[in-house]
């Protein structure tokens, strides 16, 4: 974040980021590993993940946050962002590559941003740098 | 695989916006004379899977029946308050982020019955969005040839080169469906991949 929206922070209040290492849902099946991240983002966290879901839970996770917009209250829904290591590889090439890690175990070089869109006003991302904006 | 008899079904997924349905209004109107679904500046316009089955494509001498499967936009969040800004009654704003969040789980939904699909990308916007990386993440994994598009390249901040390096991997072709530019181009990518259905 840059400094000028950094100053702003002190603003905001009711959230907290919590960090969760991949070996807390390693074990886990996928409906567990969606409904524990679920239960973070939705007691006003902000995660940061270590590793990375599946492109099929990343999906189940969007339709499930949707479905929960307009029974929440103030839920909106999430912004959700992955950084991945090795700069210089496309970001399928990562993808693709965080797919296989995550069958074997983890992909630890990446981190995944979730957020409920009521904190979290955007994620701006490019291949050299992410900026969170956050709701004040 | 697919005979000459048999409808590949098409599906155009991207963002709210991109211009999805005015891609897919352009080809059916072309083919069919009819369009598939309304358009406008308010995002998620397109808020139910619309279709157009039995749509004949020729090009260059080929032709191929489609079935088009037009969704709505695919987003992470729906706040029924950016849709006031519209002018739309608090209501209306209500009933559509409604809707709109009932589409997204349909376009999901969606994702495993496609033969092929035509990622529609806003020329103008930052490709680096999760939603467009999760899109196609699915459609890898299921192993669904992909064709991105890069629509509304008449516009002056339109960037082919940042989806090109954002998507390396994959054929990126530059539209306008608005005025119709390129549309050949993505016809012949369109036979082109369907060589892979």
């Amino acid at each position: 974040m840059d400094k000028k929206r950094g100053k702003s922070l002190g603003k905001i209040k009711g959230f907290s980021i919590q960090f969760l290492p991949y070996s807390e849902i390693k074990e886990l099946g996928s409906d567990a590993r969606l409904k524990r991240i679920l239960g973070i983002i939705l007691d006003n966290n902000l995660l940061i993940l270590q590793g990375r879901l599946s492109s099929s839970e990343e999906t189940r996770l969007i339709g499930d946050t949707m479905a929960m917009i307009g029974h929440i209250k103030d839920f909106k829904g999430i912004e959700l962002a992955v950084i991945s290591g090795g700069e210089q590889e496309s970001i399928l090439g990562r993808m693709t590559k965080g797919i296989a890690n995550i069958l074997a175990g983890g992909d630890f070089s990446a981190i995944t941003i979730i957020g409920p869109a009521s904190i979290v006003k955007e994620i701006k991302r490019n291949p050299r740098k992410i900026e969170l904006l956050l709701n004040r | 695989m697919f005979k000459n008899n048999k409808e590949v079904k098409l599906g155009f997924y991207g963002p709210p916006n991109a211009g999805k349905t005015s891609l897919a209004n352009r080809i059916c109107k072309d083919f069919t004379g009819e369009e598939i679904g309304s358009v406008s500046k308010v995002p998620h316009e397109t808020r139910k899977v619309q279709f157009k089955e039995k749509v004949e494509i020729s090009y260059k001498g080929k032709k191929m029946v489609f079935k088009m499967v037009d969704t709505p936009g695919i987003a992470t969040k729906i706040d029924y308050e950016d849709f006031l800004k519209y002018k739309m009654s608090k209501k209306d704003a209500k009933d559509r982020a409604k809707e709109a969040t009932q589409g997204v789980i349909e376009s999901i939904k969606w994702l495993d019955d496609m033969d092929m699909v035509v990622v529609v990308l806003d020329a103008v916007e930052n490709p680096y969005n999760q939603v467009n990386i999760t899109i196609i993440g699915n459609l890898v994994a299921r192993k669904i040839p992909v064709l991105i598009v890069a629509n509304k390249i008449d516009l002056k901040k339109a960037d082919i080169k940042k989806i090109e390096a954002a998507f390396p991997e994959y054929d990126v072709i530059g539209i306008s469906a608005k005025f119709g530019e390129n549309l050949e181009e993505f016809y012949e990518s369109i036979f082109r991949l369907s060589k892979k259905v």
